[in-house]
């Protein structure tokens, strides 16, 4: 008997939507081994019924719910409850629903400032009432989605790769357990580390790190952080590059931004920076801005209006 | 009695949206309108953020199209520090851009949108969808599976994130081409764009002809257009001159920096993205069927209107035919499909032309950069339309103020006025079933958004 499966994206780009359709060939086996009964990305199943005249949102039972995105309307709430009720497991796939995601950079301003701005740029004929007729409206914040309901696995990546994926799907059909890193990107890099504190100053990420030649392999060039190149490698989940392994943006000569993630679920990459920016003996206030450290991670109340962050 | 339907979500698109069509007492459609529920507020968080980390941020946006945003914010930040990007540079973002255009459209046209046509707008929704398209074609399933993955896997493979890049940095871009990478992805373009010829045919004899009385007449409204040519009037998806054509066909090409004079964005209470419409015009805002008022649409149908001709041959060749069939400009919604493909074939053979520059391989891939306070406007043809990130920095480079106008967002007044025109030519007499509401999601579908 095949898996039923429910997918949904909330606060989201569709860009995990999209990790799945990459699986390429694998693509074709998953689909002849589950049966998906809702995903709007891809199949038209109704929220109100097919002719559109239900009252209540209504998503049909699934042994297995996908839920992409954080939550930052009513809809988005309304939605992940009936997920939740209706799917046996709930995977929060992708960082916006595991943390909140780039969303939740959102956390740093109060929703009248965001609506403020975005209703007042220099294109925008300014309204006198904020659209509010027939769509939902705005959470105080943007969350995970366990601040609403309760997640039984977590897979986080902006997108997670599509061989992690992959390797979730394949862990549910055989009914195993899955098994997420516990470890660091910095687990998975190839670059040199020598552990030695030479530099004090960060440096913006405005020219290339330094590598003798283009094809030279990247385990001959140094760790970036150990450059003076803000790389948030140490701070965030590794399995960034799937069955490839090397971090996908380290693989670009890319310093890392934490898009999967604290390497713990409830960790706060911010405070983790900073701390393992201090003992290298690398001046904090070098950084040109706080905020960004949570940039993927601003869920969970870490990142407040008014530039506070918990516990800084 | 009167009654409303919900099309809640509508599906096989990209974004998150609703149809609401109100039925009078007799059953006939007296309003319909499309709330578009996204609200995320990119332009204040981005806000004091270092302008060079905003390129790896804006990707967020859109899942589906984080290449040209990258690339957008990449442009609008060189501007605001001054700084232009060596050849090699700019041919390698616009070579990982141009084929990220080949593998959108072949996610839309066979994920998306071919099951309309090939299950038909009124089977079942349980296989009106990729997986029944799938079943009953495994053979091409197969085929159309792995030439995107190809595609896909180039941009993995060369830039590290294929989904969210990072890439393209101010300045240039992170990493030079080698030789035998070029020799590869050559290659592999090359039986893309075969694909891409094969899908032509495929849509031209087995799936338009089926449906060129739908085409003719679902959503069809008539509106002005928007997208990117060169100095010779040639469709360019990187870069060039901003051409707005009116519906009857005169047009103006215009400097992106100076696009505030010609776009204005319209509030309306019933959604949250804003609706553009051509300022420049000075006519104002309406969606009245009958009498639009500074409409205009974006996307490919948009940029084969507004291109004088095509930079590649076989593009050319199709758009000739295209031109011959249905004028200029195309009206048509639905038209939208066939535009698609013949962009693809574009985008291949561009891609393939970009390949086979000597210049490619340069190691000279990043100019020197230095923070500072500026403004700058940065523009890319996104697959859903003209992309613009206009940002201004202060002097330590941090960002001060960002607007944008997503390629989606300036077909967000035409899809409510092709959903009206669809709901209203469909629904009489409260007679309502789900090939008729599919058939009004079509005309959303067409436009990708």
């Amino acid at each position: 008997m095949s898996v039923k499966v429910a997918e949904e994206w909330l606060n989201a780009c569709s860009g995990c939507e999209i990790s799945i359709v990459d699986l390429g060939e694998r693509l074709l086996d998953v689909l002849s081994l589950v049966e998906f009964v809702h995903i709007p990305v891809l199949m038209d199943h109704k929220y109100l019924g097919q002719l559109g005249d239900g009252r209540h949102t209504e998503i049909p039972e699934a042994d297995v719910g996908i839920i992409s995105g954080g939550l930052r309307n009513e809809e988005h709430m309304e939605v992940a409850l009936e997920m939740r009720k209706k799917c046996n497991i709930i995977i929060g796939l992708g960082t916006c629903a595991t943390h909140g995601g780039i969303p939740a950079l959102a956390n740093s301003y109060y929703n009248e400032q965001i609506l403020e701005r975005y209703y007042s740029t220099e294109t925008t004929d300014r309204p006198e009432l904020i659209p509010c007729d027939g769509i939902p409206r705005l959470l105080d914040t943007c969350r995970a989605l366990d601040e609403a309901i309760k997640v039984d696995v977590y897979l986080p990546g902006c997108p997670p790769h599509p061989d992690q994926v992959f390797g979730a799907l394949v862990a549910l059909l055989e009914g195993r357990p899955l098994e997420v890193s516990e470890k660091s990107v910095c687990n998975d890099c190839p670059t040199i580390r020598e552990g030695k504190g030479q530099v004090k100053q960060l440096r913006r990420f405005l020219q290339a790190p330094f590598y003798n030649s283009p094809d030279e392999p990247l385990d001959k060039m140094r760790c970036l952080l150990e450059q003076g190149i803000l790389c948030m490698g140490s701070v965030t989940k590794a399995g960034c590059g799937g069955g490839k392994v090397t971090p996908r943006c380290i693989a670009a000569r890319v310093p890392c931004r934490g898009c999967s993630g604290p390497v713990k679920q409830d960790g706060n990459q911010l405070l983790d920076m900073l701390n393992a920016l201090a003992s290298n003996g690398i001046d904090i206030q070098s950084l040109p801005e706080h905020t960004s450290l949570l940039r993927f991670s601003g869920a969970h109340h870490l990142l407040r209006p008014n530039g506070k962050h918990k516990e800084v | 009695m009167s009654k409303v339907i919900n099309i809640s979500p509508i599906t096989r698109i990209e974004g998150h949206a609703s149809i609401a069509i109100q039925l009078d007492d007799r059953g006939n459609v007296s309003d319909c309108k499309v709330h578009f529920m996204s609200l995320r507020g990119f332009e204040k968080f981005v806000e004091g953020k270092p302008a060079e980390e905003l390129p790896r941020i804006v990707t967020r946006i859109c899942g589906i199209c984080p290449w040209h945003h990258h690339l957008a914010s990449n442009k609008a930040v060189d501007r605001c520090f001054g700084v232009t990007p060596p050849p090699a540079g700019r041919k390698l973002r616009e070579l990982m851009q141009t084929i990220a255009h080949a593998e959108d459209k072949l996610l839309h046209f066979f994920f998306l949108a071919a099951a309309d046509f090939v299950m038909g707008p009124d089977s079942d929704y349980k296989v009106r969808n990729v997986i029944g398209v799938a079943q009953a074609n495994p053979e091409l399933a197969q085929k159309v599976v792995r030439m995107r993955y190809m595609a896909k896997m180039i941009l993995e493979k060369f830039a590290g994130k294929a989904i969210h890049p990072v890439a393209g940095v101010v300045g240039g871009f992170s990493k030079p081409i080698l030789e035998e990478e070029r020799k590869e992805f050559l290659k592999q373009m090359q039986e893309i764009l075969d694909f891409a010829l094969f899908t032509m045919d495929f849509a031209k004899t087995r799936v338009f002809p089926k449906y060129l009385d739908t085409v003719k007449t679902l959503g069809v409204i008539k509106t002005g257009f928007i997208g990117t040519v060169d100095d010779g009037g040639r469709l360019n998806l990187y870069e060039g001159k901003i051409r707005l054509m009116k519906p009857d066909s005169s047009y103006e090409d215009f400097d992106v920096q100076d696009y505030t004079d010609y776009i204005g964005e319209r509030v309306v209470p019933y959604s949250y993205g804003k609706f553009p419409y051509a300022r420049s015009w000075n006519e104002g805002f309406s969606l009245d069927l009958d009498d639009p008022k500074g409409i205009y649409r974006s996307n490919c149908l948009a940029r084969l209107n507004v291109a004088d001709s095509m930079a590649t041959p076989k593009a050319q060749a199709e758009l000739e035919e295209f031109r011959y069939l249905f004028g200029r400009p195309a009206q048509a919604t639905l038209l939208y499909h066939w535009a698609r493909l013949i962009e693809e074939v574009y985008a291949c053979e561009h891609a393939i032309e970009l390949l086979q520059d000597p210049e490619l391989t340069d190691t000279n891939i990043r100019a020197k950069v230095e923070p500072k306070a500026g403004r700058g406007v940065g523009c890319v043809e996104a697959p859903r339309g003209t992309l613009i990130h206009d940002y201004s920095t202060d002097e330590n480079g941090l960002i001060t103020r960002a607007n944008l106008i997503v390629g989606t967002t300036h077909n967000l007044g035409p899809i409510n006025m092709s959903v009206n025109q669809a709901a209203r030519m469909l629904i009489h007499d409260g007679k309502v079933d789900e090939g008729i509401l599919n058939r009004i999601e079509m005309a959303v579908r067409a436009y990708d958004p």
